[in-house]
């Protein structure tokens, strides 16, 4: 079955490619969204056949790696098109083609009608290859191609309705901001490709052959540029500070796109790559804390942006970037296990969350559409009391929001606490870590906050939309609904894949399997941790406890201020209008970055055009022609034309040099 | 078989006479004669590609005496190596599309037309495939009057102005390169050397200042061909006046002339000054990647964009030559063909839209997606090819530039070049967004029409490259791999001599000798041999440096 890898990958590049060749003179969609979702459940099916096989070996041989073709070799650099199969890559192609069959299906339902219904499939399929090939890549620069493929999709599909200002705008700013990330990718990429080379004759970008040689690399030094670097390259894919900007405003593309790739799959991609090179980042303890500290940061900072928004997929779209947050702390403290576990549960209740608020949306859209009104169908402030019409979307959303918010038994829980608790007790950034597990639980709280806010506006109260309206909402078709089921379930049960051994009913599965993909890193953290008392159980629990109580007080609050006391926003909003307006309007980054960046850019290039093209180097040419002419005035009666008088001092040149030979 | 190489490059010259035979009025079979020479020239030079040996002598070799004039011996002296043969490949593969571009484009003197077409290609094939130093200078020149006449004849508003600063800034390099090509010569007199044979300069041993002097005359023609920074600004007028399949040839193969006259002339005949005036081209090449980058991005003329880009990309090629290693040549030698490609198809492209407008101002446009989606498709496949997307064939020489750089001398500048990937992605996108996005509110736009097959058969082959080489370059890089690590190896051990003793000016002729003759060695052993070694010298002192 290991060697069936290309499979994965494969199928969906066969639907990319007959759907983008052919799509458009297929007129029946079921059609279409059919074999665009036949294609990915394929590679899901593959995947399982992977996994069950992995299963069965041992642990220490559960690594495979398969080379298709040469790629690019020239002098010492070598790179093929290669896979690498691993428990950790397993995780991720089981995510990746699991969800991503799921919200295939659903888009069948969703995209109904769309003018291009054969694109958004053609796309949907290539943004699969390329997660794959991410995911599945054996060395850095195949990583690189899904790397840039995804985000290429990403700005395919972020611009699929092209014809909307908005939408090419956000298309472009995703791209451009990735690509800041990917400039540290490559010189990440280049600054350990030539150490290895030059220090020890190692000239190598195959992940596998790197872990070997890791024992080389010394601690901080080279290696914190490295890592660094990549981080950078991590914080663009995946949203964190300071490149979170573009994600927000992803949320432009339709709605399964924003569940597929700007939830559950591309944006993790930074922590995967993290964890894929988890034996290189430990190396430096200078960049681990960064990377656990722009986590935190960027947990709480999302967070708050996410209390103050009323359009719900930008509330999702926040929340995901806090949630990733959460996984870069996880990674910066060493969990890298906990990490990944997050960005499994969160691929699962996020997805479901974008879904289901896609349902929402599809369903009001629906209504509006009937009555020929303009209102906003994604504006929160519309909606309210949707659970009636909607029972099915109401319990998967429910059940995913309490997942996120972190209570106990549901997936969320499981995860999010144990990154919380690795926070604190992590051995590697001493008095950092009761800071770093505060603003985690804080974030946490906000978490809890903003999901039940959105909760209340959506689906409680009385509701707000067009009365007209009213009567045209509707629960959405099987095929929103299967997937949402699907996923709802999956957010409940999915964290029992990796109970703390705290709580030992279960063994903690999850950490067993990714252990011998970290277990390299933990050896290599080992020499600098410092070895505190290991912290007593009742600490543990104690921590646990409070993690709950912070979900609970902030799934209180958005009680008492959007379901008890409704007024309570609107005192909030007039007494501290500064702060509401500064959080509303996302801390002012995006004006603050044009500032900074996008404006002066342009006008520097605008002044090195007209300024020194035009009439500093243009100013020295036309002047020396100016001067020729008037010689040439002089010699014009030697001459008839243009031609003759430069072949006439080409001979003169000639004659000249000659001369000097011949007379010197 | 033997005489493919001159069958290839005068192939044009006999289509020429045949065009004299037909009548002015009949353009379509002007046109379809002159497509059918090409396509014919094009499927000759495919059996070079098939006869190629991969080793990194010179092949399908011609040696005839030519002229004999005093002491001015030349030789009609033909070959080609792993270096030249993909150029040449490029050139043949590129004239049918540029000729097919211009079916409904030029309507006025359309013989006249596709003779400059048919006397370029042998210009130009002529340059790639040149021995001999003055052959070459020919050549050179040959290329030069075609080219000046497609701008001013059949140019845009202001195609005067473009042709003579075109003409006057070519002029001035070859003038130089002339110059400095008799000094050459009776340098290499002095020292025994009988006729232009590049193959003999190579063993010729010149004393610094000497090098130093005809490397810059050599640059400098080149640098102006390239276009380098602050050289460039022919170019944007050039490009923009010229129609069509002019930019189209201007871009992909006119000025890989510059930087195929650095890897071919000036580093191997004069490796020291090379070595020595690598960190400034280094420097004029990255400043060349950023700036034309910035100014690209507030370009309001499509194809004024175009040729900035080209400015940019090719300060890519000059960085990764100047690398000096084997990564860094085979990526510039790369990008050569990519940039011919990709914005070959660029030009097509702005050309399709300019002959259904009229208008190359990006805000008459907006919305053409949903008029023309098929269009769409082949630009933005173009575009994202142009940005480097991994998986199409930009990507692996850019790549390939920046990796080899970054292991050379060159770290720093590498850095500051890569940042251009994220320029590029800028302006590229930016108007890709303002052409193809948006609402499609102009009038004038409603009315467009998607492209109709001819159209489409220039631009799938273009397509193919564009995947194929991105996929899967081996057999590109293969065929030139010996050349290229023999070009190394010619280049390299000189460096050392000036590396070890930074004053050591009159040492150099001391250690020349040995670099000299080792390039006169047959192929491979120099090339493999010394490569540990050369990587093994070069970083101990940098990381030192890196952890500072």
């Amino acid at each position: 079955m290991f060697d069936n890898v290309w499979l994965i990958p494969f199928f969906p590049l066969i639907g990319f490619l007959f759907l983008g060749l052919f799509g458009k003179k297929i007129k029946n969609e079921a059609v279409i969204g059919g074999i665009g979702t036949l294609m990915i459940f394929l590679s899901f099916l593959v995947s399982c056949g992977i996994l069950m096989q992995m299963i069965g070996l041992p642990p220490e041989q559960r690594v495979f790696e398969k080379v298709m073709f040469p790629w690019i070799h020239s002098g010492n650099f070598k790179a093929d098109m290669a896979f690498l199969v691993d428990p950790l890559s397993v995780v991720m192609i089981m995510v990746v083609t699991g969800v991503g069959s799921l919200i295939h299906l659903y888009s069948i339902g969703y995209m109904h009608g769309e003018e291009g219904f054969y694109r958004f499939f053609a796309y949907l399929n290539l943004f699969c290859m390329s997660m794959l090939l991410l995911v599945l890549g054996n060395n850095m620069l195949v990583m690189f191609i899904g790397w840039e493929g995804v985000g290429l999709c990403s700005y395919l599909l972020i611009g699929y309705y092209f014809h909307k200002k908005s939408a090419g705008d956000a298309a472009k700013k995703a791209f451009v901001m990735n690509r800041v990330g990917d400039f540290g990718f490559l010189i990440g990429l280049f600054t350990l490709y030539w150490w290895f080379g030059s220090n020890h004759n190692i000239w190598t970008v195959n992940f596998t052959e790197i872990k070997a040689a890791s024992h080389l690399l010394p601690y901080g030094g080279v290696v914190t540029v490295a890592t660094l670097c990549f981080f950078l390259g991590a914080t663009g894919k995946s949203a964190q500070l300071p490149l979170f900007t573009w994600l927000p405003d992803a949320m432009e593309g339709p709605t399964p796109v924003s569940a597929l790739i700007h939830a559950a799959t591309m944006v993790t991609a930074g922590v995967y790559m993290i964890g894929r090179m988890s034996f290189v980042f430990i190396k430096s303890p200078e960049t681990m804390m960064v990377v656990a500290v722009v986590g935190a940061a960027t947990a709480i900072f999302a967070a708050t942006i996410g209390t103050a928004q009323n359009d719900i997929k930008r509330v999702l779209a926040y929340s995901t970037v806090s949630q990733l947050g959460f996984m870069f702390l996880a990674m910066g403290v060493g969990a890298f296990s906990a990490g990944i576990f997050h960005l499994m549960t969160h691929a699962f209740f996020k997805a479901c969350l974008f879904l289901g608020s896609g349902s929402v949306i599809h369903s009001m859209h629906h209504a509006l559409h009937k009555i020929h009104a303009h209102d906003d169908a994604q504006d929160m402030r519309n909606m309210g009391g949707l659970k009636a019409a909607m029972p099915i979307t109401f319990i998967t959303f429910l059940v995913s929001t309490i997942a996120i918010a972190g209570i106990p038994g549901f997936s969320g829980f499981f995860s999010k606490d144990e990154i919380l608790w690795m926070a604190f007790a992590n051995p590697y950034h001493g008095g950092l870590n009761i800071v770093l597990w505060g603003i985690g639980a804080i974030a946490a709280c906000f978490t809890a906050f903003y999901m039940f806010r959105l909760v209340f506006m959506t689906f409680f109260g009385e509701c707000r939309i067009n009365p007209k309206a009213k009567s045209y909402l509707h629960e959405s078709p099987l095929t929103i609904t299967i997937p949402l089921m699907v996923l709802g379930f999956l957010a409940v049960v999915g964290g029992y894949l990796g109970m703390p051994k705290l709580m030992g009913m279960l063994p903690n599965y999850f950490e067993h399997w990714l252990d011998p993909v970290f277990e390299q890193a933990n050896h290599y953290g080992a020499k600098y941790a410092h070895a505190g008392a290991h912290p007593s159980h009742a600490l543990e629990w104690g921590l646990m406890g409070l993690s709950v109580l912070v979900a609970v007080v902030g799934i209180g609050i958005a009680f008492t201020m959007y379901v008890k006391n409704r007024e309570l926003p609107g005192k909030f909003v007039a007494t501290f209008p500064a702060l509401h307006r500064a959080v509303f309007n996302k801390w002012y980054v995006d004006e603050l970055y044009d500032y900074l960046f996008v404006n002066p850019c342009k006008a520097f290039g605008r002044f090195l055009w007209k300024g020194f093209d035009v009439v500093v180097v243009d100013g020295v040419v036309n002047g020396v022609a100016n001067v020729v002419m008037g010689f040439g005035g002089i010699f014009r009666f030697m001459q008839s034309g243009y031609i003759y008088n430069y072949a006439a001092s080409m001979v003169l040149g000639v004659v000249v040099i000659l001369g000097y030979y011949i007379f010197k | 078989m033997s005489n493919i190489l001159s069958l290839t490059t005068f192939l044009p010259i006999l289509g020429v006479l045949l065009l004299l035979f037909i009548p002015k009025e009949s353009k379509g079979v002007l046109r379809n004669v002159t497509l059918a020479v090409t396509v014919v020239t094009f499927l000759v030079s495919l059996l070079i590609i098939s006869g190629f040996q991969t080793n990194a002598e010179f092949q399908f070799v011609e040696n005839r005496p030519w002229i004999a004039a005093g002491p001015f011996i030349m030789h009609y002296n033909i070959g080609i190596d792993g270096i030249s043969l993909w150029l040449v490949i490029l050139t043949t593969f590129i004239m049918p599309i540029s000729v097919l571009s211009t079916y409904t484009a030029v309507e006025e003197k359309v013989k006249e037309y596709m003779i400059c077409l048919l006397l370029l290609e042998t210009g130009m094939l002529g340059a790639f495939i040149s021995l001999d130093l003055f052959l070459f200078y020919i050549f050179w020149e040959v290329m030069l009057i075609p080219m000046y006449f497609m701008i001013g004849i059949w140019g845009g508003k202001n195609k005067i102005y473009a042709a003579v600063k075109f003409f006057i800034y070519t002029m001035v390099g070859s003038l130089l390169m002339l110059v400095a090509l008799v000094f050459l010569y009776f340098k290499g007199i002095q020292a025994g050397i009988t006729d232009f044979s590049l193959l003999h300069f190579f063993s010729l041993k010149l004393d610094m200042a000497t090098q130093i002097w005809l490397f810059l005359a050599f640059a400098f023609a080149f640098a102006i061909k390239v276009p380098m920074f602050p050289l460039h600004t022919w170019l944007p007028d050039a490009h923009t006046e010229a129609p069509t399949a002019g930019s189209v040839i201007l871009a992909a193969v006119l000025l890989k002339m510059g930087t195929y006259g650095y890897v071919r002339f000036a580093m191997p005949l004069f490796p020291d000054a090379a070595h020595k005036f690598a960190p400034l081209i280094a420097t004029l090449a990255v400043i060349g990647i950023i700036y034309a980058a910035l100014v690209a991005m507030v370009q309001e003329d499509v194809k004024k964009l175009v040729a900035y880009s080209s400015v940019a990309h090719l300060g890519f090629v000059m960085l990764g030559v100047f690398a000096f290693n084997v990564e860094g040549i085979t990526g510039g030698m790369l990008q050569m063909l990519n940039h011919g490609v990709s914005t070959g198809a660029l030009f097509l492209i702005v050309g399709f839209i300019y002959e259904r407008r009229h208008t190359r101002l990006i805000t008459d446009f907006g919305g053409l997606s949903k008029q023309m989606p098929i269009f769409a498709t082949v630009f933005m496949i173009v575009t994202f090819s142009s940005v480097g997307l991994p998986g199409t064939n930009g990507f692996v020489g850019e790549f390939l530039i920046l990796i080899g750089a970054f292991e050379s001398e060159l770290r720093w500048w590498t850095v500051v070049a890569t940042s251009g990937v994220i320029l590029s992605a800028v302006y590229m996108l930016w108007v890709f967004q303002r052409v193809m996005f948006g609402e499609l509110d102009n009038p004038k736009n409603q009315k467009l029409t998607d492209l109709n097959a001819r159209e489409i058969a220039i631009m799938v082959p273009i397509i193919i490259l564009i995947f194929v080489m991105g996929l899967y370059p081996k057999p590109i890089i293969d065929k030139m791999d010996p050349a290229i690590k023999k070009l190394v190896a010619q280049v390299r051990p000189a460096s050392f001599a000036v590396r070890s003793a930074p004053a050591a000016i009159p040492a150099a002729p001391v250690a020349l000798p040995a670099g000299h003759s080792e390039a006169q060695m047959p192929v491979g052993q120099p090339g493999a041999a010394p490569m540990p070694a050369g990587h093994s010298e070069a970083p101990p002192a940098a990381p030192t440096a890196k952890t500072h």
